[in-house]
C-alpha cells in the first residue's frame, strides 16, 4: 500500500543521525528526516513500525530539538518496560536505519518566544523533552522571557538533560530551575524532595495573580495531580496547558 | 485489563490520527460535552485507544465525545457525544 494513498499528514523516511545517552533508561536520538516542514517547541511526531506480517504499531513522541525547519530534529526516549516501541528504538535502532514518522503534530502544547509574561515549566520525568525544547527554543531566539522549570525525577541519576539544565540555570539570564527527587537524595542534595505538591508549588510557581502560562508534562497521574494542585492555587484552568504520556492506554 | 485499569493519555496523542480526518490541528479545538455541557479543549480530553480505533472523554463527567475508527479500509467517526465542536482559526 502505498503511502500517498493515505489521507493526513504523510509518513517521512527518517535516518538515525546520532545517539546519545541522557539517564540508564533514556537516550536522545538524532534523525535526518529530508522534507522535514519544521516545528515549534512543544509538538510532537508519531512513529510507526511495521513487521514483516503487516502488523503495525504507533506511538507519539515529543521532539526535543527548538523550534526551526532544521531537517536533523531530536526526540528523547524513555524505556518502557513491556512497550512494543520504546524497547525497538533504544535497543534495536541503530546509526543510519529509518523508520518512518510523521509531523509536527500538535498545536496545543506549543509556545512561541517573544510571548508577554511569564513561563512556568514543571516536568515529571521524561516530561521534561517538551519542555527543553521550550528552554532550548528561548536560548536560540535570545528570548527575555522569564522561566521557571520544575522538574521531577526518581534519583539524580534519572534527571533528563541534567547538564544542560544546569548550564542554562547557571547562565543566569532569567531561567530558574528547581529539581525535586522522589525516591531517595544523595547527601547534600540541596533540590526539593519528594513529590510536587500544593505547597511545593505555592513555593516555585509564580502566583495566580501574576498570571504565568504553564506547562506541565508527565505521566497520566502526575499531571492530574499536579493540575488540580495549581487550580486549588487559583491558576486558571485556560492557561494552564497540559501533556499526558504513559505506557498503558495509549494508541498501538 | 479492563478500562478501569488503563491509564489514559489526553487529546495530544490523538491528533496525528485525528489528521487522517480533519484538514487542521485539532488539539486546540473545543469540544462541547453532550453529557454535562462542559467546552474543552480537545487536547485535555481523555484518550483511550486501540489498533483500530480512539475513543475521546470528556474530563469532567467521562462521557464518550468522539469515536474514530480507521481500519486501514475505512476511517468512521461518531461524533453522538459531542454537541459542538469549534475550530479557532489563526488570525
Amino acid at each position: 500500500m502505498s503511502t500517498e494513498a493515505s489521507p493526513g499528514l504523510p509518513w517521512l523516511r527518517a535516518t538515525v543521525a546520532a545517539i546519545r545517552s541522557e539517564t540508564p533508561f533514556v537516550k536522545t536520538i538524532a534523525f535526518d528526516v529530508p522534507h522535514w516542514r519544521g516545528h515549534l517547541a512543544g509538538q510532537h511526531v508519531d512513529i510507526r513500525l511495521t513487521a514483516e506480517d503487516g502488523y503495525q504499531a504507533q506511538r507519539s513522541y515529543s521532539i526535543a530539538s527548538p523550534q526551526g525547519s532544521d531537517p536533523r530534529i531530536e526526540l528523547t526516549v524513555e524505556n518502557v518496560e513491556e512497550g512494543e516501541v520504546s524497547p525497538f528504538l533504544l535497543n534495536v535502532l541503530a546509526l543510519g536505519d529509518a523508520i518512518e514518522l510523521r509531523g509536527p503534530i500538535g498545536g496545543y502544547f506549543t509556545w512561541r518566544p517573544a510571548r508577554a509574561g511569564l513561563l512556568m515549566l514543571i516536568a515529571g520525568g521524561s516530561g521534561v523533552v517538551p519542555l527543553m525544547a521550550m528552554l532550548r527554543t528561548r536560548a536560540a531566539a535570545a528570548d527575555d522571557t522569564p522561566v521557571r522549570l520544575l522538574c521531577s525525577s526518581r534519583t539524580k541519576s534519572d534527571i533528563v538533560y541534567r547538564g544542560e539544565l544546569d548550564r542554562q540555570s547557571s547562565a543566569g539570564n532569567g531561567v530558574a530551575i528547581v529539581h525535586t527527587l522522589t525516591r531517595g537524595q544523595p547527601a547534600g542534595w540541596a533540590g526539593e524532595r519528594g513529590r510536587i505538591d500544593q505547597t511545593m508549588l505555592n513555593k516555585h510557581c509564580w502566583p495566580a495573580e501574576e498570571k504565568p502560562c504553564i506547562f506541565v508534562c508527565g505521566p497520566t497521574p502526575f499531571v492530574e495531580a499536579v493540575a488540580n494542585a495549581l487550580v486549588a492555587l487559583d491558576h486558571v484552568p485556560e492557561r494552564i496547558k497540559t501533556e499526558r504520556f504513559g505506557p498503558s492506554g495509549g494508541l498501538t | 485489563m479492563s478500562d478501569h485499569d488503563i491509564v489514559p493519555l489526553d487529546g495530544n496523542a490523538a491528533a496525528g490520527r485525528l489528521m487522517d480526518v480533519f484538514a487542521v490541528d485539532m488539539t486546540g479545538a473545543t469540544v462541547m460535552c453532550e453529557g454535562c455541557g462542559r467546552e474543552s479543549a480537545l487536547a485535555t480530553l481523555a484518550l483511550y485507544g486501540g489498533a483500530v480505533g480512539l475513543v475521546l472523554r470528556c474530563p469532567r463527567c467521562d462521557a464518550v465525545n468522539l469515536r474514530v475508527s480507521n481500519t486501514g479500509r475505512s476511517i468512521r467517526i461518531d461524533l453522538r457525544g459531542a454537541s459542538r465542536i469549534s475550530i479557532h482559526l489563526t488570525p
